[in-house]
């Protein structure tokens, strides 16, 4: 079936298999990698990508699903000259990653979160974070990034 | 030793809290993963597993799958068993009389775990090899499964049909038998602890993946595989597929972490590189989530007898030890070897004079066993922990004053331990000191005692675990009298290129520790260039032909330091071309920030760079000198290093509910000089929220005939952000003697240290009502119930 997406600004327009995921669509057909797969459950965030600004869970939707919406992925988080995104920066000033597997869905979960919630205490952030798992930093970093990355005012792009 | 409780002054870049390097690449997903690679025509692979713990396969039929669309090949065990020329490796065969079943990648006759390979689908995709894979009818005659580790233990059922006993080994390090009987005989006071170390799934977020492609023409094939160990994977995949090792090229690309479970050779990295042998394609594989619960080791697995003879005051005189160790199906690459990296440790902290330890590795029908961050360590550090505790509420003493009664005194390092190794450095009570006074620990006694007097249902619980752990793994002497069958050296290279850029070959290969910012820190302060023109080549056996990879806190230590040395020799080299340019000698420059100038008249200089150019031109060398300035370096350790620390963990535990809330959690680590403390708070972090899973959430279940229960996430609980405290971190610095740069390793601390002092809290917050031990994990209904079983009418559980 024909889905047309807008995928980081691009208008993308693809014939896909009915049952083909969002997050397949975006890695196999767009080649746009970046959003991992880290479970078959819903339940470790690894994919999780910008649905007209709010973040899903790419592995639990349909390419078709997605018709007609705009997605954001980590690879259009970055400015066009390589300038990261202040969430990303704070990710990278506060050594919020290690293996880097789990990061682009928990910076693109930070950038929805922080929309909903523009200066959140730290418990806001653990509870809002808690859709996504990472087994290296044990969080403490990455809550620190998503604080400092709201006192900076960093809203989703 | 001197010990000193902040960062030393940093020279150059070595100690700073420098941001990775890595970072950009990741955090934009610019990185490639191995499920990220595009190969042109590559198959997928889908393997069929056994749904029985333990089965006889009767016949394999796969002929409804080569007739699937898309279907390029199928095949059984048996018609593969000729791709292997040797067994699945086990390179730790710990004992002479180890018992060791036939382990191939897929199996042919018989089936030991729910998961065994018993046949590979390969297809032009994932979604047709998936679809094939459901059609290969496999026939089974179901055995009686080898579930239980102290039932199997009994061989009342055998694991392998094969196998008279489900025995694989005991191994026993007992240097003084008649001085422990002796201990136990005058003891005023003993302790007698049983713990269960439950199986872990190590769950890095990366799920493993393999593409193996041969190159055209009878060329190499190279192996691109999600893991921690690129060189030893590829001396492995040669002995075992038959394949010339100088014929295979593994690459490590991005590695989505790996904490032991990507330190193994699996089948499907063998049937890969099989298959794109047999059919001269290339072939890929990507495990799923609930694939790799199962098909992927897991880690722990122990039942633990530990005891302690002390007199009253609990100075402890003797610990004896009696392990069952769960191995699973099969030896996995190191398996057997995993309780003895323990086996060392389990007087932990304190100056036994007494030490006995036996261990029965012992097969069971379920996933293999193997390292899991810490691999023996944390089960050691676990043990002891428990036990101290125990025997402070024994003799009615703070847990803390225990522990400062029986520390091995500072002054007595280098220590010579029972268990017959040498501690190189350490200071155990300011580590103590220091994470009491970060935790405010007699402030939270005071508030224990006041929500007890009230008879709140929120208790007040502190737990405390001092540790320390070996090493740098390892000396390979050391290995060779455990039976382990290589070294423990590790390999380096450094280059300086015509323009003063400089290349770093490392045999290390980094899946998260941020190896290419510590090791371009570590050159930039040798040579006096900035790190950032540092390339540091790693995880490919191409560029990286030498190394024994990452595991075992080895890398900094081991890696590191060969690293340091072949940059020294470097600097030998450049000094006597310097030497020549400047027409003085040698000994009279002194190099500072890569500069070479002459003693005494300072305007005479000439730097690196230069001398590099000079070098790589070689117009005007000194008689014999050969161009170009590289140097290599192989580091073999003299010892392990011994980091330690104490981790201080605050629960509340409901009595009503039985739910256990971390509240608080301070960590104080001494592992010896730091090259970048930002990467070393990091590594504790994790390391802690794993110690902290193990205690609280986690724990592989397998039902009575061997089925694993908990294969997704949503079963098997791996520790969110909403279940977990921030932490307060502190450091004291204890160098070691053992390399030059004074470094000890970081990396499975945190995973040592936390689980027992998790657990320890648990306890403390109950201890008033009779509360002794609580399985781990530590759940909600385990709580409960421990406080209806230990004192009944106050409103817990039965």
């Amino acid at each position: 079936m024909q889905v047309t997406v807008t995928v980081n600004g691009k208008t993308e327009s693809h014939d896909v298999e009915a049952r083909m995921l969002l997050v397949y669509y975006l890695r196999e057909v767009l080649g746009l990698t970046g959003t991992n797969v880290g479970c078959d459950t819903t339940s470790c965030g690894a994919c999780t990508v910008l649905l007209n600004g709010e973040s899903v869970k790419s592995c639990t939707m349909l390419a078709a699903q997605a018709d007609g919406e705009e997605i954001t992925t980590i690879e259009g988080m970055a400015s066009p000259d390589g300038v990261l995104h202040p969430i990303q920066e704070a990710f990278r000033q506060h050594h919020g990653l290690q293996c880097g597997f789990c990061t682009p869905g928990m910076v693109m979960a930070v950038a929805s979160f922080l929309k909903e919630h523009p200066d959140p205490t730290e418990a806001e952030v653990r509870e809002g974070l808690e859709g996504n798992l990472c087994r290296c930093t044990g969080y403490h970093n990455i809550v620190q990034a998503t604080l400092a990355a709201a006192r900076q005012g960093a809203l989703a792009p | 030793m001197s010990t000193t409780l902040v960062d030393g002054p940093a020279a150059g870049v070595v100690g700073t809290r420098m941001l990775r390097r890595e970072d950009p690449a990741l955090l934009s997903g610019e990185a490639r993963y191995v499920h990220d690679l595009v190969v042109p025509g590559a198959l997928h692979m889908v393997v069929v597993r056994s749904p029985y713990a333990h089965a006889r396969v009767l016949s394999v039929d796969v002929s409804a799958a080569l007739a699937s669309p898309g279907v390029v090949a199928a095949f059984s065990g048996a018609e593969l068993a000729g791709e292997w020329f040797s067994p699945m490796p086990c390179a730790w065969p710990v004992t002479a009389d180890m018992q060791s079943p036939s382990h191939l990648p897929v199996a042919v006759d018989e089936v030991c775990y729910v998961g065994d390979a018993v046949a590979a689908v390969v297809a032009a995709s994932q979604a047709e090899a998936q679809d094939a894979a459901a059609a290969v009818a496999v026939a089974y005659e179901e055995l009686p499964a080898a579930v239980d580790l102290e039932d199997a233990a009994s061989d009342r059922v055998l694991a392998h049909s094969a196998l008279a006993s489900n025995r694989a080994y005991t191994w026993e390090l007992v240097p003084d038998a008649a001085a422990v009987e002796r201990a136990f005989a005058g003891a005023a006071v003993t302790v007698r602890e049983r713990y269960v170390q439950q199986r872990l799934i190590p769950a890095a977020m990366e799920p493993r993946g393999v593409c193996v492609v041969p190159q055209p023409f009878g060329g190499e094939y190279v192996v691109y595989s999600a893991t921690q160990i690129p060189h030893i994977l590829r001396t492995m995949l040669g002995i075992t597929a038959g394949v010339p090792e100088e014929r295979i090229r593994v690459v490590a690309p991005s590695v989505g972490g790996g904490f032991g479970s990507k330190l193994d050779v699996y089948a499907e990295e063998l049937l890969c590189l099989a298959l794109a042998r047999r059919l001269r394609k290339p072939v890929r594989w990507s495990e799923e989530r609930s694939e790799a619960a199962q098909a992927t080791i897991h880690g722990r697995g122990q039942v633990q007898e530990i005891e302690l003879a002390a007199d009253a005051e609990g100075r402890v005189a003797a610990v004896r030890v009696r392990l069952l160790a769960d191995m699973g199906a099969y030896l996995q690459l190191v398996t057997p070897g995993v309780p003895l990296l323990g086996a060392f440790l389990y007087h932990g902290v304190y100056d036994v004079p007494a030490y006995a330890f036996t261990c029965t590795g012992v097969f069971t029908n379920k996933t293999p066993t193997d390292a899991y961050r810490g691999a023996g360590r944390p089960e050691a550090t676990y043990a002891i922990e428990r036990a101290i505790d125990a025997l402070a509420r024994k003799i009615g003493a703070d847990p803390q004053e225990v522990r400062r009664r029986n520390f091995i005194r500072a002054d007595k390092f280098p220590y010579s331990s029972p268990a017959g190794l040498v501690f190189d450095s350490g200071n155990y009570e300011a580590a103590l000191d220091a994470a009491l006074e970060l935790i405010g620990y007699e402030e939270l006694r005071e508030a224990q005692a006041r929500r007890r007097g009230e008879g709140a249902t929120r208790l007040l619980g502190v737990g405390i675990s001092s540790y320390v752990e070996m090493c740098g793994l390892a000396p390979s002497r050391v290995l060779a009298s455990l039976n382990y069958v290589a070294g423990g050296w590790e390999a380096a290279t450094v280059r300086m290129l015509p323009t003063g850029k400089v290349q770093v070959v490392t045999g290390a290969s980094p899946h998260g520790q941020g190896h290419m910012t510590s090791w371009s820190m570590i050159v930039a302060d040798k040579l006096g260039v900035s790190p950032e023109d540092v390339e540091v080549l790693h995880s490919d056996t191409a560029v990286s032909p030498l190394g024994l990879d990452t595991y075992g806190s080895r890398s900094l230590s081991v890696g590191g330091t060969a690293i340091a040395l072949a940059a020294d020799r470097l600097i030998d080299k450049a000094r006597l071309l310097a030497a020549y340019r400047l027409e003085v000698a040698p000994e009279d420059l002194e190099l500072s920030a890569g500069q070479f100038s002459v003693q005494g008249s300072p305007s005479s200089a000439i730097g690196l760079g230069t001398l590099a150019f000079e070098a790589f031109t070689a117009h005007d060398l000194p008689e014999g000198m050969e161009p170009n300035l590289e140097a290599s370096a192989t580091y073999d350790p003299t010892n392990f290093t011994f980091p330690f620390g104490t981790h201080v963990a605050v629960v509340e535990v409901d009595t009503e509910t039985g739910k256990v809330d971390l509240v608080r959690y301070a960590a104080v680590d001494d592992c010896g000089n730091q090259i970048n403390p930002l990467i070393v708070d990091g590594q504790v972090h994790g390391g802690i929220v794993q110690g902290v899973g193990q205690a609280l959430f986690e724990e592989a279940v397998y039902d009575g005939e061997g089925n694993l229960l908990t294969t997704t996430f949503t079963d098997y609980l791996v520790p969110a952000a909403s279940e977990l405290p921030s932490f307060s971190l502190g450091r004291t610095v204890t160098p070691s003697p053992s390399n030059p740069m004074g470094v000890k390793g970081i990396g499975e601390a945190g995973t040592i240290a936390a689980t027992p002092a998790v657990v320890n809290a648990v306890v403390d917050a109950l201890s008033h009502l009779g509360v002794e031990e609580i399985a781990m994990p530590v759940t909600p209904e385990r709580v409960w119930r421990s406080i209806g079983a230990s004192a009944p009418g106050t409103g817990g559980g039965r």
